[in-house]
């Protein structure tokens, strides 16, 4: 079990955070959070509402939960060296899948969620195959898959379709106490990613080759099936998400996963979480911290009625400036 | 580190395990009262395609009549007029003010719904018993707006107004907030009849048929038509197709081609040139949106040829394009002055005056002879004429227009 | 030039395809009307290769575009005198744009892919945060003239792209392109041996956003004002430069392939839509063609160097 590459990232100390994240920037991503968290309780302090609301908590983590998710799925893949630009597309496909199978009856369920598990993992497969085998930067590669998702969509739906039993939606609206079940369901992805990567030999190995793949290789790593693995993990996320949207739409819509923005927020959020867009360098903690992130800004726009336009600036900014100061504390480090 | 990270799994487990039993509560909605079918017409395979499965002959039918039919209220304020206006009683909800009303927005991404936007907080700011206004923007995202509504619910509004970004995805989260407020729905629908009220435009169908009955008017029989369309799979665009589809079924134009442009300028007039240049001549020009109405006639001015026919909307491009260059033209609109019923009906429910269940307002054309009473110089390329902002305080800096 | 054979075998084969379904495309208008089509995403192809061949990505061009357009049309306001200066504006602003991208890339060290994001989603939010929410204002005819008229039978389009790409040739021929392929190669040994790599990735982002300058000024020219111009055009300017197999990480591949596959790719939609393929699958085969041309061009690589950047 121990793995010289894996000492290497992980200084000693014993500071909770720093255990959680194998990474210091993870926890640059939590003091910014908190630092927002008391400026969102000040400004809706000042406007007259209250940040700590059970709703407003609740909303937080509603808002989070389907991106969260997805985000988990790319930053291993991201860990790996490579991207997922499909999530989006998949994530449509994959709440289509679970609506028609499902067409609204309780029995069907069981079903459902294994055929998208099965969609999305066949996906993951033929991106990281592509990327592989065929030796296709991912940023072209998974856009490629992503076109024909998108083709496969275009010609098969026109509009939402499909229809989710009562009982499953549960998953998108229930929630234990303060607790959403999307959000329980985001910590669970997130809870086994963490474990995947901090305590098995597949997560060292994914380490090890988004740092160096030609070391890793040289010490006897396929790095080839990781990057595949990473890939169809990665595409199981986003499945995941397609199933908790189905539950929240109560149907599967062909364009939920492109108006959630989810491939290029997802991987904004992984970055604003500290890990490396280059790979070996990150962990799923900052990833989380990431999304809270976002959706804190968004709950503070949502209070002070932030016109949608400002929101992009905001979010670039914030986008660029947390990447210019993750890249200097690198430095300094 | 073994141990520690392992009593961390351990308590966490355990809080999982521990908190469906401390506390299980559910945000989840009510089912929904009544669904609205989507029912769908078989039709025999024409040049025009299958017919869409967003095709209801009933809601073709009524909207039909109601293209003919009369509206109440006075005309100087069309946003206030209805037709076929069966009352319902309000006075469960009224309550004296002042007044907070709260509204989920689906986006403000297109000048549409930009124009719309303004004029529905201009009519804001004309009633002082309105003393708080919140509107949440969910940049056109289902779950965002989901969460929105919900997020709406704890805010102490007194009426909630919703613009859904797609029908059947926003209907389980409106239904849900039935209960609580009293709801008004407007633009598009959601397949729940549990909102106080409805409102809308008469709708797509007479938008398409409108544009189709003038063509097949204007462009002699075996003429060649293009149609125009956006994307597919959106509903107010598709009931616009399938209303012009019948209509050119019905006659002997020829429809050769049903294309989609993205709304992207570029390619649609990259689009209509290439026809131009299979077919030679093109003799009418059918679009279900006016956007890239400018561009389409353009393609025939670079190509050399006469502008045929063509239908545009109310955008003030296509009325200046039309204006200036002389062209054959209708613009059926879906006018922007919806934007300000959802608060005036507001009012009224919170007053508990009688509001119409389904809001059917007017849909004006434009036509040869109304263009000169449309065409507002001064005002930005993509403004809507049918704003009903006029009269509105701030008009027209506030809508990007000058005196 | 060995990656770059293959690119203009499936170009000459598309125009072949094209030419019979459609035998009038050949002659001289019909032709000319396609490179006019193509003009802009060639000329942005051509500005991302720069950035590419340089290690870096430039995913801001698409909504730099709108936003030159959104500007133009507020700033000239249908106004014969405000053309000419504004045409200058746009061009600044383009360098501008670039310059920013470049030295938050390179001295902030923050990720291209991520600073360029973030330029995007600012570029959209502040240029419409500027006019309201939709655009405003309109062109002026002078302004069009460049995007939609010609001189004599040729169009102006043509003979702006004719310039660049003369001007992204020699660009390449000369010192700086040698230094900007040895930085994408490796910057490391390309420090070592004197470039000055901020400088030289810098120059590279400057020409990209130039390149979308243009590309505004013949889009808008070419359609007029719209809010969603530039939509998508990022993805497909990269698209076309490693359809051109240049390389993504940089240092292999030239300007010309990077502008054919901007040529092959609007070929190929050219292509789609004459046999009516238009619409739903039109993504599809277009996925299904990229990748399948970028695999091919991977397979004449040495196996170690495509092996090290999956």
């Amino acid at each position: 079990m121990t793995q010289p590459l894996k000492l290497r990232r992980v200084p000693a100390g014993n500071s909770f955070l720093r255990r959680l994240s194998a990474d210091r920037p993870a926890r640059a991503v939590y003091v910014a959070l908190a630092l927002l968290i008391v400026l969102g309780w000040l400004l809706f302090a000042l406007d007259g509402g209250r940040f700590l609301s059970q709703e407003n908590i609740v909303g937080i983590q509603q808002r989070s939960a389907a991106l969260g998710i997805v985000a988990i799925g790319q930053t291993l893949v991201i860990l790996a060296g490579s991207l997922d630009l499909s999530v989006a597309y998949l994530i449509s496909l994959t709440s289509l899948v679970a609506a028609e199978i499902m067409a609204g009856a309780d029995a069907n369920v069981p079903a459902a969620v294994a055929a998208v598990l099965a969609v999305s993992a066949l996906t993951g497969l033929v991106n990281g195959l592509i990327v592989t085998r065929l030796r296709v930067h991912a940023f072209i590669a998974t856009l490629g898959v992503a076109l024909i998702i998108r083709g496969a969509l275009d010609e098969r739906y026109d509009g939402p379709a499909g229809g989710v039993p009562e009982s499953f939606q549960h998953l998108g609206y229930d929630r234990v106490g303060p607790f959403p079940v999307s959000a329980l369901l985001w910590a669970a992805v997130g809870a086994c990613a963490w474990l995947l990567l901090s305590r098995t030999r597949l997560g060292y190995r994914i380490y090890a080759v988004g740092g160096d793949a030609e070391v890793a290789r040289l010490s006897g790593v396929r790095t080839e099936r990781v990057v595949v693995a990473v890939h169809v993990l990665c595409s199981v996320c986003a499945g995941i998400a397609g199933l908790l949207l189905a539950s929240r739409l109560g149907a599967g819509a062909p364009t939920v996963g492109t108006d959630g923005g989810y491939d290029l927020e997802s991987i904004a959020a992984v970055v604003l979480g500290g890990t490396a867009l280059a790979g070996g360098r990150g962990g799923v903690a900052g990833t989380v911290g990431g999304v809270l992130l976002l959706a804190v800004l968004d709950s503070i726009f949502n209070q002070l009625e932030v016109n949608s336009f400002a929101k992009d600036v905001v979010r670039g900014v914030v986008l660029v400036a947390a990447l210019a100061i993750h890249a200097r504390r690198r430095r300094t480090a | 580190m073994g141990s520690y990270s392992r009593r961390i799994i351990a308590a966490a487990a355990l809080a999982v395990l521990t908190l469906p039993a401390a506390a299980c509560t559910s945000d989840k909605p009510a089912p929904a009262a009544s669904a609205a079918p989507a029912g769908s017409a078989g039709s025999d395979e024409k040049a025009t395609g299958a017919q869409s499965k967003f095709f209801t002959q009933a809601d073709y039918d009524a909207q039909m009549a109601m293209r003919r039919a009369q509206p109440t209220g006075s005309p100087d304020k069309p946003w206030e007029q209805s037709i076929d206006a069966q009352l319902v009683d309000t006075a469960a909800y009224q309550k004296p003010g002042p007044y907070h009303l709260c509204f989920s927005n689906a986006a403000v991404n297109n000048p549409w719904r930009q124009v719309g936007w303004k004029t529905m907080q201009a009519e804001v700011g004309l009633h002082k018993e309105i003393v708080r206004f919140t509107a949440l923007d969910a940049e056109g995202k289902d779950d965002k707006q989901i969460s929105d509504i919900a997020e709406l619910q704890g805010k102490g509004c007194d009426v909630l107004i919703v613009s859904p970004n797609t029908t059947a995805t926003l209907t389980p989260a409106v239904s849900g907030a039935c209960p609580k407020v009293p709801v008004i729905v407007f633009d598009r629908g959601v397949q729940t009849d549990c909102p106080v009220t409805f409102i809308k435009p008469i709708g797509g169908y007479a938008f398409g048929a409108e544009a189709a009955e003038f063509l097949i008017d204007k462009v002699p029989s075996g003429g060649k038509i293009l149609a125009l369309r956006i994307l597919p799979g959106v509903d107010v665009l598709e009931t616009r197709w399938s209303a012009a589809k019948v209509a050119f079924d019905n006659s002997d134009r020829e429809i050769v081609g049903v294309e989609f442009t993205d709304g992207d300028a570029a390619k649609t007039k990259s689009i209509v040139s290439d026809y131009i240049q299979r077919y030679g001549r093109i003799d009418g020009v059918w679009m279900d949106a006016g956007a890239t109405a400018v561009a389409a006639v353009e393609a025939f001015e670079d190509a050399g040829q006469p502008v045929p026919p063509i239908n545009g909307e109310d955008q003030q491009d296509f009325l200046q394009k039309w204006h200036d260059a002389k062209l054959t033209a209708i613009a059926p609109t879906y006018p922007t002055y919806q934007w300000r019923t959802p608060v005036i009906a507001a009012l009224k429910i919170l007053k508990g005056e009688q509001v119409p269940k389904v809001w059917n307002l007017p849909q004006p054309t434009i036509t040869h002879a109304n263009l000169a009473t449309y065409l507002k110089p001064g005002m930005p390329p993509l403004h809507y004429a049918l704003c009903g902002c006029e009269d509105l305080p701030g008009y027209p800096e506030k809508w990007g227009g000058t005196p | 030039m060995r990656r770059a054979l293959p690119i203009f075998v499936v170009l000459a084969g598309l125009l072949v395809a094209i030419a019979i379904a459609n035998p009038y495309f050949l002659e001289p208008p019909a032709f000319l009307a396609f490179v006019k089509r193509a003009a802009p995403l060639v000329i942005l192809a051509a500005g991302q290769y720069f950035v590419i061949v340089s290690g870096e990505f430039d995913l801001s061009v698409g909504s730099l575009v709108t936003a030159e357009v959104v500007i133009a049309a507020r700033l000239i306001d249908g106004s014969a005198a405000a053309t000419w200066p504004v045409l200058g504006l746009l061009i600044v602003v383009g360098a501008l744009i670039g310059l920013v991208n470049g030295i938050v890339t390179t001295l902030l060290r923050v990720p291209s892919f991520i600073t360029t994001l973030g330029t995007l989603l600012i570029l959209s939010g502040a240029v419409f945060l500027w006019t309201g929410g939709a655009p405003r204002g309109a062109l002026s005819p002078q302004f069009r003239e460049l995007g939609r008229g010609s001189l004599g039978p040729v169009p102006w389009s043509v003979l702006i792209l004719v310039a660049v790409a003369a001007a992204a040739i020699y660009a390449m021929r000369a010192g700086f392109g040698h230094t900007l392929v040895a930085t994408g190669d490796n910057d490391r040994a390309a420090a070592l041996s004197g470039v000055r790599v901020a400088r030289v990735r810098t120059a590279a982002f400057m020409i990209s956003g130039l390149s979308a300058a243009v590309a505004a000024i013949l889009l808008g020219g070419f359609a007029g004002v719209s809010a969603q111009v530039g939509q998508g055009l990022e993805f497909q300017a990269i698209t076309a430069v490693v359809l051109g197999g240049v390389a993504l990480g940089g240092g292999r591949g030239s300007v010309v392939a990077a502008m054919a596959g901007a040529f092959t790719l609007e070929a190929l939609f050219t292509l789609l839509n004459l046999y009516g393929i238009s619409g739903a699958l039109e993504p599809a085969v277009q996925g299904v063609i990229i990748i399948a041309a970028v695999a091919l061009g991977a397979v004449n690589l040495p196996r170690s160097r495509a092996a090290a950047a999956p």
